[in-house]
């Protein structure tokens, strides 16, 4: 061997603990849906992981009326001190398991070990153990002397961080007094069931969570529900416009986490190696399905050139395949869906005349994969820039002026995140300023804390999720 | 990669002519940001560098220690045993390849190289007032031609990190070159005592300033200041001879030095000169580590992977 050929280094897939076949979870109990039965697969290389027996519309009613009493007859009239002791158990207990939580998830979802293990699940922990702390405390919250819970919560999320998603929605509401009835994505469930457990484990009074695998039509049952409350949506924009206008004039309260074509900024004076770095973290992190991923790379046009190839240089030791070796940097798309999806986004981009490139990278055979995509040459009218691709695909824009820089980073429907590198503070403080997005990192991209509120402008969304602006949409006041 | 980034193969002759110049060109580096070089250096950290590849690396780390001794209490018989195990690191297995040097005091090259006649491994030297540097070009010089003169076929220098620290950096740049020039054949290796530089903006300066001087490596520390090399220092300076090669052509060396004890830690340095210089920098001619203590823990866990069994500290040789 002349050369450093790292060797295969992969996370044993036993320590999944996989199961043959999951259900739903409904006032503390596990049982099989009375929906239909559904494989979910291994996006890797397309083999079935495990059968899911989901929800059908009875479980659902089931799932709101255990909610519903948990919520009246326990959970809502328990002391903040007694409700955060369950929140602190859980987070304990994903610390404990965190090891085959990570695993599933690479497994059921496609992404690097590494970023299950060192992104995904942490950060799960972290946010019960955030809101755990909170549940005590809420009359110094800001939100009166005696904040209120709401009552039933539905709550519906993505695929594309399918435990963390789950523990954003779940935490806030617990702490604040909610029940909740949760559905994960379809092509990833095993997660957030492998929480059920832990919740039921932790002995959490029965019906405080209730966990609904299903398709489509559960979330659209969960939103028309009677005996609903609020929403709390993560997802893509044309879901979130549906949810608005099925739930205008019903009362129930609603918050949306939604899609997002993100600017990331580089100035000529940034710090460039950082910053290549941060556009690499910021559009190939979880292969791009990340709504607040810097899709749009703005960069100053005088050292453009310089940047696009010290990002070439860079993408070509990006290691694409099986998720489960510790040493995979990009791993397998989510669906077969969104492969096509991608793929027509990109097949568009070339056909409006910008310029691709990918480093070489071998791609499996089976499985879903997408390799990391750079477009130069992309203008403001291109679908590649206006359009959410949710995959690996980078727009890589040129700006001369700061007032141009902020024109087109904010001349899209969209507005969840936005990253500018500079090394001048003050620009950092003007550009924060003119940016119409909920999230501006500086000299950084894709941080997340539980400390730290996250949630869009316009077509992004409304309401905050995180932080102490998290329990608001949890709270009467 | 630089702000203003020459293109490839441009003449910087320019840029030293005098202290204005040599100034701006310095400072017209793209700044280091020093909480996105330490995350970058972690994440390298975190690949999982095993069986053939660990195999593969601990042979390369082997091959790329300058193995040294630097003490005031250095005795001729122990440079020769240091000698003899650099030719030979593990005397019951003829497989181990030999070290890249021996690294040691002006005094004690001759005796070194006397004892390494005949074998691959070559002789290092630090001189020019090694480890502070405080005494007057002419000593500086003078040290360099004697440990030449003894047959060093690498000197070791350091800068001046007050004059650097001062930003006089002309008055520093013209020391190399004098100290290059002393060193005839000799490589030089420049140490930049990144440790009392502190700032990466300041590493990435003072490579920039030892390769325009003509420095063969630039290296991070004396290993007598705390901290010596650090992952986000060697980032920077792995980044500062890849652009320096891309702009000039000229391809140069990073040697670490100090703080680096373990085969773990050898390895992860090894992914980062692979992932951020390129794999052109995997040999002994472009990459060192500086180091006493690591080459007995890479013999260690070389055994291990060989063999599966865990010798322990009492099955190599203490120097």
């Amino acid at each position: 061997m002349t050369r450093f050929e790292y060797a295969p280094a992969p996370e044993s897939r036993e320590i999944a603990r996989l199961r043959p076949s999951y259900g739903i979870f409904v006032d503390g109990r596990f049982r099989d849906g009375t929906g239909s039965a559904v494989k979910t697969i291994n996006p890797a290389t397309e083999e079935p992981l495990a059968e899911v027996a989901e929800a059908g519309p009875s479980d659902v009613d089931d799932a709101v009326r255990a909610a519903r009493r948990a919520y009246a007859d326990v959970w809502s009239s328990m002391p903040g001190r007694e409700r955060a002791k369950y929140l602190f158990r859980i987070a304990r207990a994903i610390q404990e398991r965190s090891r085959e939580l990570a695993v599933l998830e690479s497994l059921d979802n496609g992404k690097p070990i590494k970023e299950s293990r060192d992104v995904d699940i942490p950060l799960a922990a972290a946010h019960f153990f955030y809101y755990a702390g909170w549940a005590d405390k809420l009359e110094h919250a800001g939100f009166g002397p005696n904040p209120r819970p709401i009552g039933v919560a539905g709550q519906i999320i993505p695929w594309n961080f399918p435990l963390l998603m789950a523990a954003w929605k779940i935490a806030p509401a617990l702490a604040t007094g909610n029940t909740v009835v949760l559905k994960p994505a379809e092509t990833t469930p095993l997660t957030a069931l492998t929480l059920a457990e832990i919740i039921a484990e932790a002995d959490l009074p029965p019906g405080v969570v209730n966990i609904l695998a299903g398709g489509p039509e559960i979330g659209e049952a969960l939103v028309r529900h009677d005996g609903i409350d609020k929403i709390a949506f993560t997802g893509s924009t044309e879901v979130g416009k549906i949810i608005q206008r099925t739930t205008a004039g019903t009362g129930k309260r609603v918050s949306l986490e939604l899609g997002g074509k993100a600017a990331n900024i580089i100035f000529e004076d940034a710090a460039l190696d950082q910053a290549v770095e941060g556009i690499v973290n910021g559009i190939f992190f979880n292969q791009g399905h990340v709504c607040c991923a810097g899709s749009r790379l703005l960069v100053q046009e005088s050292v453009a050139d310089e940047v696009v190839s010290a990002l070439r240089l860079r993408l070509t030791t990006l290691r694409l395949g099986d998720p489960l070796d510790k040493n995979t940097d990009i791993g397998a798309i989510n669906s077969a869906a969104q492969l096509a999806r991608i793929r027509e986004l990109t097949d568009s981009g070339e056909a409006e005349g910008a310029t691709r490139w990918s480093p070489p990278c071998d791609i499996p055979e089976r499985g879903y994969w997408f390799a990391p995509t750079v477009f130069t040459g992309v203008s403001q009218a291109n679908r590649i820039a206006r359009e959410e691709i949710f995959g690996p695909v980078l727009s890589v824009i040129t700006f001369r002026t700061p007032a141009e820089a902020v024109e087109k980073a904010n001349n899209t429907p969209y507005g969840l995140s936005a990253g500018i590198w500079t090394e001048k503070g003050s620009r950092i403080l003007w550009f924060a300023q003119q940016l119409r997005a909920g999230v501006v990192w500086a000299n950084t991209f894709n941080r997340f804390d539980p400390g730290s509120p996250f949630g869009g402008y316009k077509e992004s969304g409304f309401g905050r999720e995180g932080g102490r602006h998290g329990l608001e949409t949890y709270l009467a006041h | 990669m630089t702000a203003t980034l020459p293109e490839p193969r441009t003449d910087l002759r320019d840029v030293t002519r005098d202290d204005p110049s040599l100034r701006r060109f310095l400072h017209g580096l793209a700044g280091v940001d020093e909480v996105g070089a330490q995350a970058r250096a972690a994440s390298l950290f975190t690949r999982s560098i095993k069986t053939t590849a660990k195999a593969w690396a601990i042979d390369m780390a082997i091959r790329m220690v300058d193995l040294t001794t630097l003490e005031g209490a250095d005795t001729p018989g122990k440079i020769r045993s240091l000698c003899a195990k650099a030719m030979r690191p593990d005397p019951g297995d003829p497989s181990v390849p030999p070290v890249a040097a021996v690294c040691v005091y002006p005094d004690l090259v001759g005796i070194a190289v006397e004892t390494l006649r005949g074998s691959p491994v070559t002789v290092a030297s630090v001189a020019t007032a090694f480890p502070s540097g405080r005494a007057s070009l002419a000593t500086k010089l003078s040290d360099v031609r004697e440990a030449v003169a003894s047959g060093a076929g690498e000197i070791d220098m350091v800068i001046d990190r007050g004059a650097f620290l001062a930003g006089r950096y002309l008055q520093v740049f013209d020391e190399v070159v004098a100290v290059k020039a002393a060193c005839g054949s000799a490589h030089l290796k420049v140490i930049l005592e990144t440790g009392e530089l502190v700032t990466l903006d300041n590493v990435r300066r003072a490579s920039w300033l030892a390769l325009l001087a003509g420095g063969d490596f630039v290296k991070t520390s004396t290993g007598k200041v705390s901290p010596a090399a650090t992952p986000p220092v060697a980032l920077v300076m792995l980044q500062a001879v890849r652009d320096f090669a891309a702009a000039t052509g000229d391809v140069r060396g990073v040697k670490l030095a100090g703080g680096i004890r373990s085969s773990k830690d050898a390895v992860r340095y090894l992914v980062m000169v692979n992932e951020v210089a390129g794999d052109r920098w995997l040999g002994p001619d472009l990459f060192r580590f500086g180091a006493s203590s690591l080459l007995n823990d890479l013999l260690l866990q070389r055994h291990k992977l060989a063999t599966g069994a865990y010798d322990g500290a009492d099955y190599v040789s203490v120097d």
